[in-house]
């Protein structure tokens, strides 16, 4: 295996990611991530030095909408799949110290 | 013969001919999801009394000559990744166990405003990551063809579902193979449209530069009608492109004269099972004799689609399932110290493994010192996809190939090797990545009986070539049986 | 001690006055109960799309060229990814690698030196929610109203070096854009925020030192304290032999000191990429040319015209242009037929000696021209006198009464019965002898004394000419 992903590795993207792994799932997403890597190098075979990376496959640009309003309050459908509401508001832990 | 062995424009014509009422189609419908759904899980949902309810509805404005579609009163079954006002959407994750959305995808509002009953929702990888629909959190789903294989995925409960009589069509969506693949799978005929031809407002994103959603139907022709009804301009989604026709039925002919047919030299070699070959090299065989132009040709680039759509689509994946926090709707793990450990623990209790895998292969690719590495080579080598395939184009009117390497493989089969997996989808990934259409429909069976898919692949916005093609070779095969 | 320099650049975000949220039809109105403006769309829904609101486009193409820079033909969106609950969607849609607007500068003025500021770049991105820190229990709540609410962020290269002109870059821009209708620039409400990188380098070196961003600067006077305090506290660190770290302060304006906002949950790696929901802009010269040439008067035409067109001195003129409300109700005021030194005067005098009592800033004002109009029509036509005038323009300043209406209904008018005022003044000098002499014998200012008493007795509404008219003439029989 060419990409050997470290501890440190798979704890950093488990940050970006807010996930926690278990100590086997860590190993086993060290060896999956690693081998995957792996096999995406073959990308490394071509030679796209000049080719603009392809975002879009279709060429459209300038989509808008006018500035008007278009919605209405509806705060109770927004509000009605949350785990926690308080105050009309979304609730969460505390967000600082 | 039962109203569900009818394609939906047959049991539709029925209704709108007053020989069979809307609620007869429905309870029919509901029959069959309870009679084999135990065992083949194609439903998360099923939602039998806004079904029944709205089966009224729906009679009623067809008496009134409000409804006249070929479509209206028929049951349909939709994808769990799309939203559904009122009823529960899950894409098969614990995450979203709960979530009802107080909107609905505009391509199933566009199937209900044309009198399509929904039945409920159907299984599938959970957030479409799969090729097995063996990732979902609610159970597998089995193929009915034979319940000891997958049907497989992502789209594998609405493929088992139409293949099971349990609908008389369904909504996939497809990012990777995701309707064609469990369309092989399943025996069904299934068609990923132009990137933009269906709005993907309320389809909840995997790969957004890389989804559409798409028909599964019984055959080429309800394929075309949902076509039809579902694709249009929307201008909640900035992505869709406006066409100059959305007529999908016309091209619904018997008649492959002239037709310039490619088969890349790629999609038949290593890796092909023998009995998908033969079959699909007969499929060919049989649109040449009725005048096709039917020849080999080399696509190149064909083992790049893979690894350069596995970082693409776990990019955008790691963010678009961002916003799955515990915050605004979903899971939240109980009693979390402190918000970042409610993030965590939400997450991680929420998604699967294979979810994960993907949302931590997407996150290290756009990381600090990786971006231009692979995420930016992986959309450059998509560029030179798209390239070959538009130079394919310039001689070819379709692509004809098989749909997958294989018939369904055993569950519980494909998951221990994740890579292998994703192999299995080299033949329809390249599409998603060139933004073209493809269909695929059944070309035969292999020696164990199961189903072999034939794909046929277009230029962008030619969805009437591939229908035409698929609807002349449909009409051979139904010949052929007799 | 060695000598430092202050090396400080700015991230200035601009919330724009569009009528929607930048990627739904939501309102951006101020206020509201929580998340009343909200829609799937910016509470991050599942499913849910974002598309762009023209105005936003056009709004940063009107200031990237009051600002002197370059617009971005082919512009994109991209995601910058973090987790927090006042981000829905918990990216945030913003610009990093094709901004729309780059290589701006605008000239500013600290007492007599001129100066060009840099303009690295302005991207279009969107607002968060706002976060409300409960009281009563240990938790926050998320309020979307804001989620969503275009915004610009102005990034300036690092050339200011002090706090004065920190200050004068931001009224410049402050006044552009407000010029431009673009946004009502309001520190205290937030539609204008500034982040403060900072840092600081021994006199004479060309090399910069390590910054620091500072955050939560919600006035002139807290970003003039901070900038201060950070600049000694990174010297104290210099002297010390210690080194400044990079990262992110908060400021505490009550306390005057900032702390580093730092968790090792934030790894600050965003994670940019276009996003592939939205399509990329692409802006032809026609529509360049289009934007420039809707741009409207900016300060210096405006004051060198209103000297040219309204006659009044250069020095109302320049006080009146500091703030486009005032410039704006000059001219309507003048337009409906007020004259315009008396205008100028109300607003120089009067308007801003009740803006300061009451803590407001210009863009605050809320009475109509129409009714300081009248209100001078009033006095010109000798319905009422100055004293009345003034009571009646604080009612106009703080409620926009009707002038008219109000002299009418609490019988403010000028009393112009010579009749009546005669009887009344022989009252008056009746009643006080001592100072009819006094006046007689050569006291000018015991005639001041007796129109006091006059103006008192008839509850000041006394045509003043007339009291002085009838009191001299009794007086010198």
């Amino acid at each position: 295996m060419e990409h050997i992903i470290s501890d440190d590795t798979i704890d950093y993207v488990g940050i970006l990611a807010k996930l926690e792994l278990s100590p086997e799932e860590k190993q086993q997403a060290k060896k999956d991530m690693g081998r995957m890597l792996d096999y995406i190098d073959k990308l490394n075979e071509l030679d796209t030095e000049d080719v603009e990376p392809m975002s879009h496959v279709f060429s459209s640009v300038n989509v808008f909408r006018e500035d008007i309003v278009t919605n209405s309050d509806e705060h109770e459908k927004m509000l009605a799949n949350a785990p926690a509401v308080k105050d009309g508001s979304f609730k969460v832990p505390k967000t600082v110290q | 013969m039962g109203l569900m062995d009818l394609t939906a424009v047959e049991l539709g014509k029925k209704i709108k001919a007053h020989e069979v009422s809307v609620i007869e189609a429905v309870m029919e419908a509901i029959a069959a999801i309870e009679e084999k759904d135990g065992m083949l899980g194609c439903f998360v949902t099923v939602a039998k009394e806004q079904a029944l309810e709205r089966a009224k509805t729906v009679q009623r404005q067809i008496d009134e000559g409000i409804l006249t579609g070929p479509l209206a009163g028929v049951p349909v079954a939709v994808k769990d990744n799309m939203c559904t006002e009122g009823i529960r959407t899950t894409c098969s994750s614990k995450i979203l166990e709960n979530f009802v959305p107080g909107y609905t995808a505009e391509a199933v509002a566009k199937l209900e405003a044309a009198g399509a009953v929904i039945l409920g929702k159907t299984n599938m990888d959970e957030f479409a990551m799969g090729s097995t629909t063996e990732t979902s959190a609610f159970g597998v789903t089995r193929n009915p063809w034979n319940p000891q294989h997958v049907p497989g995925g992502s789209s594998g409960g609405s493929c088992a579902a139409v293949a099971a009589g349990e609908c008389s069509f369904a909504l996939g969506s497809d990012t990777g193979g995701s309707i064609r693949q469990p369309s092989s799978f399943c025996g069904v005929t299934g068609i990923k449209p132009t990137y933009g031809t269906v709005s993907r407002y309320g389809l909840i994103a995997y790969g957004s530069s890389l989804d559409q959603i798409g028909p599964v139907a019984k055959d080429v022709t309800d394929c075309a009608v949902i076509m039809e009804t579902i694709a249009g301009h929307d201008t909640k989604d900035s992505t869709s492109i406006p066409r100059d026709s959305y007529d999908f039925v016309s091209a619904l002919e018997d008649d492959v004269k002239g037709m310039r047919i490619g088969l890349p030299r790629d999609y038949f070699s290593e890796g092909l099972d023998e009995e998908v070959k033969t079959a699909v090299y007969k499929a060919a065989e049989t649109l040449r004799e009725k005048g096709a132009v039917v020849e080999e040709f080399d696509l190149g680039l064909v083992d790049y689609a893979i690894p350069a759509y596995y970082v693409i689509a776990s990019a955008e994946a790691s963010s678009n399932l961002e916003r799955f926090d515990g915050v605004k709707y979903g899971h939240r793990a109980k009693e979390p110290e402190g918000l970042h450990n409610m993030y965590k623990m939400t997450r991680s209790e929420g998604f699967g493994p294979e979810v994960k895998r993907r949302i931590m292969l997407g996150s290290f690719v756009l990381s600090s010192g990786y971006y231009d590495a692979y995420y930016l080579k992986a959309l450059r080598t998509k560029a030179l996809i798209k390239k070959e395939f538009d130079k394919a184009f310039e001689t070819y009117d379709i692509i004809l190939g098989p749909t997958a390497p294989t018939t369904a493989p055993k569950l519980g089969e494909s998951l221990s090797d994740p890579l292998k997996m994703y192999l299995g989808d080299i033949y329809t990934i390249s599409v998603n990545l060139a933004g073209l259409p493809g269909i695929s429909l059944p070309c035969g069976t292999d020696s164990r009986g199961l189903p072999i898919g034939l794909q046929l692949i277009g230029d962008c916005f030619k969805e009437n070539n591939i229908i035409r093609a698929a609807y002349a070779y449909e009409c051979s095969r139904k010949e052929q049986e007799g | 001690m060695a000598q430092y320099e202050t090396v400080i650049g700015l991230e200035v975000h601009v919330e724009l006055a569009t009528k929607t949220k930048i990627f739904c039809g939501c309102s951006t109105e101020f206020g509201g109960a929580p998340n009343t403006h909200t829609c799937p769309v910016c509470t991050g829904m599942p499913g849910s799309l974002p598309v762009l609101n023209k105005q936003v486009v056009e709004y940063a193409m009107a200031v990237g060229l009051a600002t002197n820079c370059t617009i971005t033909q082919y512009c994109k969106f991209d995601r910058k990814n973090y987790f927090y609950p006042d981000n829905p969607q918990n990216y945030q849609i913003s610009q990093l690698y094709l901004p729309i607007c780059r290589n701006g500068k605008v000239e500013i003025n600290t007492g007599n030196s001129k100066k060009f500021i840099g303009i690295h770049e302005i991207h279009m991105e969107e607002d968060a929610g706002k976060l409300i820190h409960d009281e009563w229990e240990d938790c926050s709540l998320v309020d979307y109203n804001r989620s969503g609410v275009p915004l610009i962020e102005i990034v300036s290269e690092p050339d200011m070096r002090s706090a004065e002109e920190v200050i004068a870059y931001l009224e410049k821009l402050r006044l552009i854009i407000q010029y431009l209708g673009a946004s009502d620039c309001k520190l205290n409400e937030g539609s204008m925020r500034a982040d403060v990188n900072l840092s600081v380098r021994e006199a004479g070196t060309e090399k910069l030192g390590t910054r620091t961003e500072m955050k939560n600067l919600n006035s002139f006077k807290a970003i003039a304290r901070a900038i201060e305090n950070e600049r000694e506290r990174q010297i104290e660190l210099i002297e010390e032999g210690k080194t400044v770290v990079q990262e992110t302060r908060r400021w505490d304006d009550n306390k005057e000191y900032s702390y580093a906002m730092r968790s090792k949950e934030d790894a600050k790696d965003y994670r940019y990429f276009p996003d592939p929901d939205l399509v990329p802009i692409q802006i032809s010269d026609q529509w360049i040319d289009q934007v420039r040439s809707r741009q409207p008067e900016f300060r210096d035409e405006k004051k060198e015209r209103y000297v040219r067109e309204y006659c009044i001195p250069e020095y109302d003129a320049d006080i009146i242009t500091a703030s486009k409300k005032m410039a704006d109700l000059f001219e309507a005021s003048v337009t409906l037929g007020g004259n315009a030194k008396k205008v100028s005067n109300y607003l120089m005098g009067e308007t801003m000696r009740l803006l300061k009592e009451h803590e407001m800033e210009p863009e605050d004002i809320g009475f109509s021209p129409e009714n300081l109009t009248k209100l001078i029509g009033l006095i010109d036509g000798g319905t009422i006198n100055s004293s009345v005038a003034k009571e009646v323009f604080e009612k106009i300043f703080l409620e926009d009464i009707d002038p008219e209406h109000y002299v009418e209904e609490h019988g403010l008018k000028m009393n112009n019965d010579e009749g009546g005022l005669r009887t009344v003044i022989e009252e008056v000098i009746a009643g006080n002898p001592q100072s009819v002499a006094d006046f007689r014998n050569g006291k000018e200012k015991a005639m001041g004394f007796l129109v006091g008493q006059t103006m008192k007795a008839t509850g000041g509404k006394a045509n003043p000419g007339m009291v002085n008219k009838i009191l001299r003439e009794l007086l010198n029989k």
